[in-house]
Protein backbone atom coordinates (compact mmCIF):
# COMPACT_ATOMS: atom_id res chain seq x y z
CA UNK A 1 0.00 0.00 0.00
CA UNK A 2 2.76 2.09 1.20
CA UNK A 3 4.21 1.58 -2.18
CA UNK A 4 1.56 2.65 -4.36
CA UNK A 5 0.60 5.80 -2.40
CA UNK A 6 4.64 6.56 -2.91
CA UNK A 7 4.04 5.78 -6.79
CA UNK A 8 1.22 7.29 -6.96
CA UNK A 9 2.21 10.68 -5.17
CA UNK A 10 5.46 11.27 -7.39
CA UNK A 11 3.32 10.87 -10.56
CA UNK A 12 0.86 13.22 -9.33
CA UNK A 13 4.05 15.75 -8.71
CA UNK A 14 5.49 14.76 -11.59
CA UNK A 15 2.46 15.92 -13.65
CA UNK A 16 2.06 18.87 -11.88
CA UNK A 17 5.18 20.21 -12.22
CA UNK A 18 5.76 19.13 -15.72
CA UNK A 19 2.40 20.31 -16.80
CA UNK A 20 2.91 24.04 -14.92
CA UNK A 21 6.58 24.13 -16.35
CA UNK A 22 5.34 23.85 -19.96
CA UNK A 23 2.54 25.75 -19.22
CA UNK A 24 4.20 28.88 -18.22
CA UNK A 25 6.39 28.83 -21.55
CA UNK A 26 3.00 28.64 -23.52
CA UNK A 27 1.10 30.59 -21.28
CA UNK A 28 3.57 33.65 -20.26
CA UNK A 29 4.36 34.67 -23.86
CA UNK A 30 0.83 34.53 -24.77
CA UNK A 31 0.09 36.44 -21.78
CA UNK A 32 2.43 39.23 -22.25
CA UNK A 33 0.99 39.04 -25.63
CA UNK A 34 -2.85 40.24 -24.44
CA UNK A 35 -1.67 42.51 -22.13
CA UNK A 36 0.47 44.86 -24.67
CA UNK A 37 -1.99 44.33 -27.32
CA UNK A 38 -4.72 45.33 -25.32
CA UNK A 39 -6.21 48.87 -26.44
CA UNK A 40 -4.52 50.48 -23.40
CA UNK A 41 -1.07 48.81 -24.06
CA UNK A 42 1.92 49.51 -25.42
CA UNK A 43 1.86 47.94 -29.08
CA UNK A 44 -2.11 47.99 -29.22
CA UNK A 45 -3.32 45.38 -32.24
CA UNK A 46 -7.06 44.77 -31.87
CA UNK A 47 -6.74 41.48 -34.29
CA UNK A 48 -3.98 39.59 -32.50
CA UNK A 49 -5.58 40.59 -28.81
CA UNK A 50 -8.69 39.34 -30.14
CA UNK A 51 -7.27 36.23 -31.65
CA UNK A 52 -5.22 35.16 -28.49
CA UNK A 53 -7.81 36.74 -26.28
CA UNK A 54 -10.74 34.26 -27.62
CA UNK A 55 -8.31 31.38 -28.38
CA UNK A 56 -8.06 31.37 -24.43
CA UNK A 57 -11.61 31.85 -23.83
CA UNK A 58 -12.77 29.00 -26.30
CA UNK A 59 -10.23 26.72 -24.02
CA UNK A 60 -11.20 27.64 -20.48
CA UNK A 61 -14.65 27.09 -21.10
CA UNK A 62 -13.94 23.52 -21.69
CA UNK A 63 -14.54 21.83 -18.67
CA UNK A 64 -11.42 19.81 -18.00
CA UNK A 65 -12.85 16.43 -18.26
CA UNK A 66 -14.23 17.05 -21.71
CA UNK A 67 -10.84 18.58 -22.60
CA UNK A 68 -9.12 15.25 -21.48
CA UNK A 69 -11.17 13.48 -23.48
CA UNK A 70 -11.53 15.81 -26.54
CA UNK A 71 -7.37 15.89 -26.58
CA UNK A 72 -6.79 11.96 -26.56
CA UNK A 73 -5.93 12.26 -30.22
CA UNK A 74 -3.51 14.60 -30.28
CA UNK A 75 -2.10 13.10 -26.91
CA UNK A 76 -1.64 10.10 -28.94
CA UNK A 77 0.07 12.01 -31.59
CA UNK A 78 2.48 14.01 -29.55
CA UNK A 79 3.21 10.87 -26.39
CA UNK A 80 2.34 7.86 -28.57
CA UNK A 81 0.09 7.06 -26.37
CA UNK A 82 -3.37 7.95 -24.19
CA UNK A 83 -2.65 6.48 -20.84
CA UNK A 84 -0.46 7.43 -18.26
CA UNK A 85 1.49 9.85 -16.41
CA UNK A 86 3.47 11.66 -19.29
CA UNK A 87 0.31 11.04 -21.73
CA UNK A 88 -1.46 13.27 -19.18
CA UNK A 89 0.71 15.85 -19.41
CA UNK A 90 -0.52 16.93 -23.14
CA UNK A 91 -4.06 17.89 -21.84
CA UNK A 92 -3.19 19.07 -18.52
CA UNK A 93 -0.37 21.98 -20.34
CA UNK A 94 -3.15 22.42 -23.06
CA UNK A 95 -5.95 23.16 -20.57
CA UNK A 96 -3.79 25.18 -18.13
CA UNK A 97 -1.69 27.31 -20.62
CA UNK A 98 -4.61 29.82 -20.79
CA UNK A 99 -5.31 30.03 -17.41
CA UNK A 100 -1.32 30.90 -16.72
CA UNK A 101 -1.89 33.74 -19.53
CA UNK A 102 -4.82 35.09 -17.83
CA UNK A 103 -2.67 34.85 -14.65
CA UNK A 104 0.21 36.40 -16.01
CA UNK A 105 -2.23 38.71 -17.76
CA UNK A 106 -3.43 40.47 -14.47
CA UNK A 107 -0.07 40.62 -12.69
CA UNK A 108 1.34 42.48 -15.41
CA UNK A 109 -1.74 44.63 -14.90
CA UNK A 110 -0.69 45.67 -11.81
CA UNK A 111 1.85 47.82 -13.12
CA UNK A 112 1.17 51.47 -13.20
CA UNK A 113 0.26 53.24 -16.48
CA UNK A 114 2.44 56.25 -15.31
CA UNK A 115 5.72 53.96 -14.76
CA UNK A 116 5.37 52.37 -17.99
CA UNK A 117 5.12 56.02 -19.73
CA UNK A 118 8.08 57.11 -17.87
CA UNK A 119 10.22 54.47 -18.95
CA UNK A 120 9.05 55.42 -22.29
CA UNK A 121 9.75 59.07 -21.87
CA UNK A 122 13.29 57.47 -20.85
CA UNK A 123 14.21 56.12 -24.28
CA UNK A 124 13.16 52.45 -23.60
CA UNK A 125 11.77 50.34 -26.43
CA UNK A 126 8.69 48.13 -26.30
CA UNK A 127 10.94 45.19 -25.60
CA UNK A 128 12.79 46.86 -22.80
CA UNK A 129 9.55 48.39 -21.49
CA UNK A 130 8.27 44.51 -21.34
CA UNK A 131 11.61 42.76 -19.99
CA UNK A 132 13.64 45.63 -18.14
CA UNK A 133 10.52 46.83 -16.40
CA UNK A 134 7.12 45.64 -16.44
CA UNK A 135 7.92 41.84 -15.97
CA UNK A 136 10.32 42.48 -13.15
CA UNK A 137 7.99 44.29 -11.26
CA UNK A 138 5.77 41.75 -10.78
CA UNK A 139 7.68 39.00 -10.19
CA UNK A 140 6.15 38.68 -6.77
CA UNK A 141 2.40 38.72 -8.16
CA UNK A 142 3.80 35.96 -10.80
CA UNK A 143 5.41 33.88 -7.85
CA UNK A 144 1.81 34.11 -5.90
CA UNK A 145 0.36 33.49 -9.11
CA UNK A 146 2.27 30.15 -9.40
CA UNK A 147 1.14 28.67 -6.16
CA UNK A 148 -3.00 29.27 -7.85
CA UNK A 149 -1.54 27.53 -11.31
CA UNK A 150 0.24 24.46 -9.31
CA UNK A 151 -2.44 23.78 -6.73
CA UNK A 152 -5.02 23.92 -9.64
CA UNK A 153 -3.32 21.34 -11.77
CA UNK A 154 -3.07 19.15 -8.87
CA UNK A 155 -6.75 19.43 -9.04
CA UNK A 156 -6.47 18.46 -12.64
CA UNK A 157 -4.23 15.63 -12.48
CA UNK A 158 -6.20 14.03 -10.52
CA UNK A 159 -9.04 14.06 -13.23
CA UNK A 160 -6.26 12.95 -15.65
CA UNK A 161 -5.89 10.23 -13.17
CA UNK A 162 -9.45 9.22 -13.34
CA UNK A 163 -8.65 8.44 -17.16
CA UNK A 164 -5.38 6.30 -17.19
CA UNK A 165 -2.92 9.24 -15.96
CA UNK A 166 -1.99 7.48 -12.88
CA UNK A 167 -1.05 9.87 -9.26
CA UNK A 168 -3.34 10.13 -6.65
CA UNK A 169 -6.54 10.60 -7.97
CA UNK A 170 -6.48 7.91 -10.20
CA UNK A 171 -5.59 5.62 -6.38
CA UNK A 172 -8.43 7.51 -4.92
CA UNK A 173 -11.14 6.62 -7.23
CA UNK A 174 -9.61 3.17 -8.08
CA UNK A 175 -9.84 2.19 -4.22
CA UNK A 176 -11.97 4.76 -2.77
CA UNK A 177 -14.92 4.34 -5.42
CA UNK A 178 -14.71 1.32 -6.97
CA UNK A 179 -13.48 -0.59 -4.15
CA UNK A 180 -14.82 0.90 -1.40
CA UNK A 181 -11.85 1.50 0.18
CA UNK A 182 -12.52 4.97 2.26
CA UNK A 183 -9.19 4.32 4.28
CA UNK A 184 -6.98 4.22 1.29
CA UNK A 185 -9.18 7.41 -0.10
CA UNK A 186 -8.92 8.88 3.07
CA UNK A 187 -5.38 8.68 2.84
CA UNK A 188 -4.64 10.14 -0.40
CA UNK A 189 -6.70 13.30 0.17
CA UNK A 190 -4.12 13.21 3.12
CA UNK A 191 -1.37 13.39 1.02
CA UNK A 192 -2.94 15.86 -1.18
CA UNK A 193 -3.65 18.52 1.73
CA UNK A 194 0.17 18.47 2.37
CA UNK A 195 1.33 19.23 -1.24
CA UNK A 196 -1.30 22.24 -1.40
CA UNK A 197 -0.39 23.23 2.11
CA UNK A 198 3.59 22.99 1.01
CA UNK A 199 3.02 24.32 -2.11
CA UNK A 200 0.99 27.51 -0.89
CA UNK A 201 3.63 28.03 1.97
CA UNK A 202 6.51 27.74 0.06
CA UNK A 203 4.96 30.49 -2.81
CA UNK A 204 3.70 32.83 0.02
CA UNK A 205 7.21 32.85 1.42
CA UNK A 206 9.29 33.02 -1.20
CA UNK A 207 6.76 35.98 -2.54
CA UNK A 208 6.80 37.87 0.47
CA UNK A 209 10.91 37.43 0.42
CA UNK A 210 11.60 38.73 -3.11
CA UNK A 211 8.75 41.99 -2.85
CA UNK A 212 10.56 45.10 -2.20
CA UNK A 213 6.99 47.06 -1.99
CA UNK A 214 6.18 46.74 1.50
CA UNK A 215 8.64 47.89 3.48
CA UNK B 1 16.34 75.48 -27.49
CA UNK B 2 12.73 75.33 -27.84
CA UNK B 3 10.55 76.84 -30.16
CA UNK B 4 6.46 76.22 -29.75
CA UNK B 5 4.59 77.49 -32.70
CA UNK B 6 0.23 78.31 -32.49
CA UNK B 7 0.36 74.55 -31.09
CA UNK B 8 -3.38 73.10 -31.01
CA UNK B 9 -4.14 69.86 -29.11
CA UNK B 10 -7.60 68.36 -29.26
CA UNK B 11 -8.75 65.29 -27.67
CA UNK B 12 -11.90 63.61 -28.61
CA UNK B 13 -14.02 61.81 -26.17
CA UNK B 14 -16.76 59.59 -27.92
CA UNK B 15 -18.37 62.65 -30.06
CA UNK B 16 -17.30 65.85 -27.71
CA UNK B 17 -14.34 67.22 -28.58
CA UNK B 18 -12.05 69.32 -26.18
CA UNK B 19 -9.58 72.08 -26.86
CA UNK B 20 -6.77 71.57 -24.26
CA UNK B 21 -4.14 73.83 -25.97
CA UNK B 22 -5.28 76.73 -27.94
CA UNK B 23 -3.09 78.42 -30.03
CA UNK B 24 0.25 78.26 -27.81
CA UNK B 25 3.06 79.81 -28.62
CA UNK B 26 6.57 80.45 -26.54
CA UNK B 27 10.17 80.45 -26.40
CA UNK B 28 12.12 78.81 -24.30
CA UNK B 29 16.03 79.81 -23.83
CA UNK B 30 19.05 76.90 -23.26
CA UNK B 31 19.73 77.42 -19.61
CA UNK B 32 16.63 78.67 -18.11
CA UNK B 33 14.60 77.86 -16.03
CA UNK B 34 10.82 78.17 -17.02
CA UNK B 35 7.73 77.81 -15.02
CA UNK B 36 4.28 76.84 -16.31
CA UNK B 37 1.61 77.81 -13.71
CA UNK B 38 -1.90 76.81 -14.17
CA UNK B 39 -4.75 75.03 -12.35
CA UNK B 40 -6.06 71.96 -12.93
CA UNK B 41 -7.13 71.63 -16.23
CA UNK B 42 -5.66 74.70 -17.63
CA UNK B 43 -3.57 72.35 -20.04
CA UNK B 44 0.15 72.69 -18.45
CA UNK B 45 0.42 68.37 -18.16
CA UNK B 46 -0.08 68.26 -21.87
CA UNK B 47 2.02 71.42 -22.66
CA UNK B 48 4.89 69.26 -21.46
CA UNK B 49 3.96 65.98 -22.94
CA UNK B 50 3.87 67.38 -25.87
CA UNK B 51 7.56 69.08 -25.57
CA UNK B 52 8.44 65.65 -24.15
CA UNK B 53 7.20 63.66 -27.25
CA UNK B 54 4.61 61.97 -25.54
CA UNK B 55 1.64 63.52 -27.51
CA UNK B 56 1.74 65.40 -30.59
CA UNK B 57 -0.26 68.44 -31.12
CA UNK B 58 -3.26 68.55 -33.12
CA UNK B 59 -1.05 71.91 -34.98
CA UNK B 60 1.11 73.82 -35.01
CA UNK B 61 4.89 73.00 -34.43
CA UNK B 62 7.86 72.17 -31.34
CA UNK B 63 10.70 72.57 -32.74
CA UNK B 64 13.86 71.45 -30.09
CA UNK B 65 16.90 72.51 -31.33
CA UNK B 66 16.04 73.10 -34.57
CA UNK B 67 13.84 69.97 -35.34
CA UNK B 68 10.33 69.36 -35.36
CA UNK B 69 9.86 66.53 -32.93
CA UNK B 70 6.51 65.63 -34.57
CA UNK B 71 8.80 64.97 -38.02
CA UNK B 72 10.88 62.21 -36.08
CA UNK B 73 10.48 58.69 -37.02
CA UNK B 74 10.37 55.89 -34.26
CA UNK B 75 14.18 55.57 -34.25
CA UNK B 76 14.75 59.56 -33.61
CA UNK B 77 12.32 59.70 -31.51
CA UNK B 78 13.53 56.91 -28.47
CA UNK B 79 16.93 59.40 -29.82
CA UNK B 80 14.86 62.51 -28.61
CA UNK B 81 13.50 60.33 -25.53
CA UNK B 82 17.14 59.89 -24.48
CA UNK B 83 18.34 63.52 -24.29
CA UNK B 84 15.82 64.75 -22.08
CA UNK B 85 15.25 63.79 -18.84
CA UNK B 86 11.93 63.70 -16.88
CA UNK B 87 10.86 63.62 -13.39
CA UNK B 88 7.08 63.39 -12.00
CA UNK B 89 4.74 63.85 -9.25
CA UNK B 90 4.71 60.52 -8.43
CA UNK B 91 8.23 59.91 -8.52
CA UNK B 92 7.44 56.79 -11.11
CA UNK B 93 10.34 54.46 -9.60
CA UNK B 94 10.61 50.64 -10.25
CA UNK B 95 9.60 49.06 -6.54
CA UNK B 96 11.05 46.04 -7.08
CA UNK B 97 14.81 47.72 -7.96
CA UNK B 98 16.88 49.46 -5.86
CA UNK B 99 17.89 52.63 -6.11
CA UNK B 100 21.18 52.29 -7.67
CA UNK B 101 19.29 50.05 -10.66
CA UNK B 102 16.72 52.22 -11.28
CA UNK B 103 19.43 54.90 -11.56
CA UNK B 104 20.83 52.34 -13.91
CA UNK B 105 18.25 51.83 -16.01
CA UNK B 106 18.61 54.54 -18.50
CA UNK B 107 22.35 53.62 -18.58
CA UNK B 108 21.40 50.05 -19.57
CA UNK B 109 19.04 50.67 -22.67
CA UNK B 110 22.07 53.35 -23.70
CA UNK B 111 24.07 50.16 -23.85
CA UNK B 112 26.35 51.32 -21.60
CA UNK B 113 28.86 49.41 -19.82
CA UNK B 114 28.73 47.37 -16.05
CA UNK B 115 32.09 49.60 -14.80
CA UNK B 116 30.62 52.95 -16.28
CA UNK B 117 27.21 52.43 -14.98
CA UNK B 118 28.34 51.84 -11.70
CA UNK B 119 30.97 54.66 -11.62
CA UNK B 120 27.80 57.35 -13.32
CA UNK B 121 25.48 55.85 -10.86
CA UNK B 122 27.80 56.90 -7.69
CA UNK B 123 28.49 60.29 -9.07
CA UNK B 124 25.19 60.86 -9.32
CA UNK B 125 23.75 59.35 -5.81
CA UNK B 126 26.61 61.81 -4.74
CA UNK B 127 25.20 64.92 -6.97
CA UNK B 128 21.20 64.42 -5.33
CA UNK B 129 22.75 63.51 -1.88
CA UNK B 130 21.82 59.66 -1.54
CA UNK B 131 25.59 58.15 -1.55
CA UNK B 132 24.15 55.60 0.98
CA UNK B 133 20.99 54.71 -0.61
CA UNK B 134 22.45 52.70 -3.30
CA UNK B 135 21.02 49.57 -2.08
CA UNK B 136 18.06 50.29 -0.67
CA UNK B 137 15.08 49.79 -2.10
CA UNK B 138 12.73 52.95 -3.05
CA UNK B 139 9.85 51.68 -0.67
CA UNK B 140 11.77 52.52 2.85
CA UNK B 141 12.81 55.56 1.46
CA UNK B 142 10.73 59.03 1.92
CA UNK B 143 8.70 60.97 -0.65
CA UNK B 144 11.81 63.45 -0.79
CA UNK B 145 14.17 61.13 -1.26
CA UNK B 146 12.74 58.84 -4.02
CA UNK B 147 12.24 62.10 -6.01
CA UNK B 148 15.88 62.33 -5.73
CA UNK B 149 16.12 58.77 -6.78
CA UNK B 150 13.69 60.42 -9.65
CA UNK B 151 16.24 63.17 -10.57
CA UNK B 152 19.64 61.49 -10.58
CA UNK B 153 17.33 58.68 -12.80
CA UNK B 154 16.51 61.41 -15.17
CA UNK B 155 20.38 63.33 -15.41
CA UNK B 156 21.63 59.98 -16.49
CA UNK B 157 22.24 60.37 -19.80
CA UNK B 158 23.51 63.89 -19.44
CA UNK B 159 20.36 65.39 -20.59
CA UNK B 160 20.26 68.60 -22.18
CA UNK B 161 16.62 69.29 -21.06
CA UNK B 162 14.80 68.37 -17.59
CA UNK B 163 10.98 68.49 -17.69
CA UNK B 164 9.47 68.19 -14.25
CA UNK B 165 5.58 67.37 -14.02
CA UNK B 166 5.23 68.80 -10.62
CA UNK B 167 8.11 67.74 -9.16
CA UNK B 168 7.33 69.02 -5.75
CA UNK B 169 3.12 68.84 -5.45
CA UNK B 170 3.06 65.49 -3.06
CA UNK B 171 5.63 67.19 -0.94
CA UNK B 172 5.95 69.30 2.23
CA UNK B 173 7.08 72.54 2.24
CA UNK B 174 10.75 72.04 3.49
CA UNK B 175 11.30 68.94 1.78
CA UNK B 176 10.44 71.14 -1.44
CA UNK B 177 12.60 73.50 -0.38
CA UNK B 178 15.29 71.33 -0.84
CA UNK B 179 14.37 69.47 -4.21
CA UNK B 180 14.25 73.07 -5.97
CA UNK B 181 17.42 73.96 -4.69
CA UNK B 182 18.74 70.73 -6.29
CA UNK B 183 16.91 71.87 -9.64
CA UNK B 184 19.13 75.16 -9.28
CA UNK B 185 21.93 73.68 -8.23
CA UNK B 186 21.79 71.02 -11.45
CA UNK B 187 21.09 74.04 -13.75
CA UNK B 188 23.44 76.18 -12.66
CA UNK B 189 26.27 73.27 -12.37
CA UNK B 190 25.44 71.38 -15.43
CA UNK B 191 23.99 73.91 -17.52
CA UNK B 192 20.56 71.98 -18.18
CA UNK B 193 17.51 73.79 -19.11
CA UNK B 194 14.84 72.86 -17.02
CA UNK B 195 10.64 73.31 -17.88
CA UNK B 196 8.89 73.03 -14.32
CA UNK B 197 5.06 72.05 -14.47
CA UNK B 198 3.49 73.45 -10.95
CA UNK B 199 0.08 75.00 -9.26
CA UNK B 200 2.25 76.64 -7.04
CA UNK B 201 3.71 80.32 -7.43
CA UNK B 202 6.72 80.09 -4.77
CA UNK B 203 8.07 77.38 -7.30
CA UNK B 204 8.10 79.88 -9.86
CA UNK B 205 9.18 82.42 -7.33
CA UNK B 206 12.03 80.46 -6.15
CA UNK B 207 13.35 79.01 -8.95
CA UNK B 208 12.18 80.24 -12.04
CA UNK B 209 13.83 82.74 -14.27
CA UNK B 210 10.64 82.77 -17.01
CA UNK B 211 7.19 81.86 -16.05
CA UNK B 212 4.18 80.95 -18.24
CA UNK B 213 0.87 81.33 -17.28
CA UNK B 214 -1.86 79.10 -18.52
CA UNK B 215 -5.41 79.56 -18.34
CA UNK B 216 -8.72 77.75 -19.44
CA UNK B 217 -6.00 76.40 -22.27
CA UNK B 218 -4.39 79.54 -23.25
CA UNK B 219 -1.51 81.24 -22.80
CA UNK B 220 -2.20 84.32 -20.91
CA UNK B 221 1.32 85.51 -19.75
CA UNK B 222 4.12 85.06 -20.03
CA UNK B 223 8.01 86.50 -19.32
CA UNK B 224 10.72 87.36 -16.90
CA UNK B 225 9.44 85.81 -12.97
CA UNK B 226 10.82 89.27 -11.53
CA UNK B 227 8.52 91.37 -14.17
CA UNK B 228 5.48 88.76 -13.95
CA UNK B 229 5.43 88.78 -10.37
CA UNK B 230 6.09 92.24 -9.90
CA UNK B 231 3.44 93.73 -12.45
CA UNK B 232 0.88 90.73 -13.20
CA UNK B 233 -1.71 91.52 -16.20
CA UNK B 234 -3.80 88.69 -16.26
CA UNK B 235 -6.43 88.04 -13.67
CA UNK B 236 -5.66 84.45 -12.76
CA UNK B 237 -2.01 85.61 -12.43
CA UNK B 238 -3.10 87.85 -9.56
CA UNK B 239 -4.97 84.93 -7.90
CA UNK B 240 -1.73 83.38 -7.61
CA UNK B 241 -0.60 85.82 -6.37
CA UNK B 242 -3.30 86.49 -3.71
CA UNK B 243 -3.90 89.90 -4.99
CA UNK B 244 -7.32 89.67 -5.70
CA UNK B 245 -9.54 88.31 -3.35
CA UNK B 246 -10.66 84.89 -4.55
CA UNK B 247 -11.79 81.64 -3.33
CA UNK B 248 -10.95 78.22 -4.64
Amino acid sequence: MVEILLEGTLETLYMTFASTLLAYLIGMPLGILVTITDEKGIMPNKIINGVIGCGINIIRSIPFIILLIALIPLTKLIVGKSIGSTAAIVPLVIGAAPFVARMIESSLHEVDNTLIESAIAMGCNKREVIFKVMIPEVIPSIVRGLSITLITLIGYSAMAGAVGGGGLGDIAIRYGYYRYQYDTMMLTIFILIIMVQLIQFTCNYIAKKIDKKVR
Amino acid sequence: MIKINNVVKKFTTGTKEFTVLDNISLEIAKGEIVGIIGISGAGKSTLLRCIGGLEVPSSGTIEVDNKNIADLDAKQKIEYYKSLGTIFQGYNLMMQQTVAKNIALPLEINRVNKAEIEVKVNTLLTLVGLEDKAKEYPARLSGGQKQRVAIARALANNPKLLLCDEPTSALDCLTTRAILDLLKKINAELGITIVIITHDIEVVESICDKVIVLDKSNLVEQGLVTEVLSLPQADITKQFLGKEAHQW
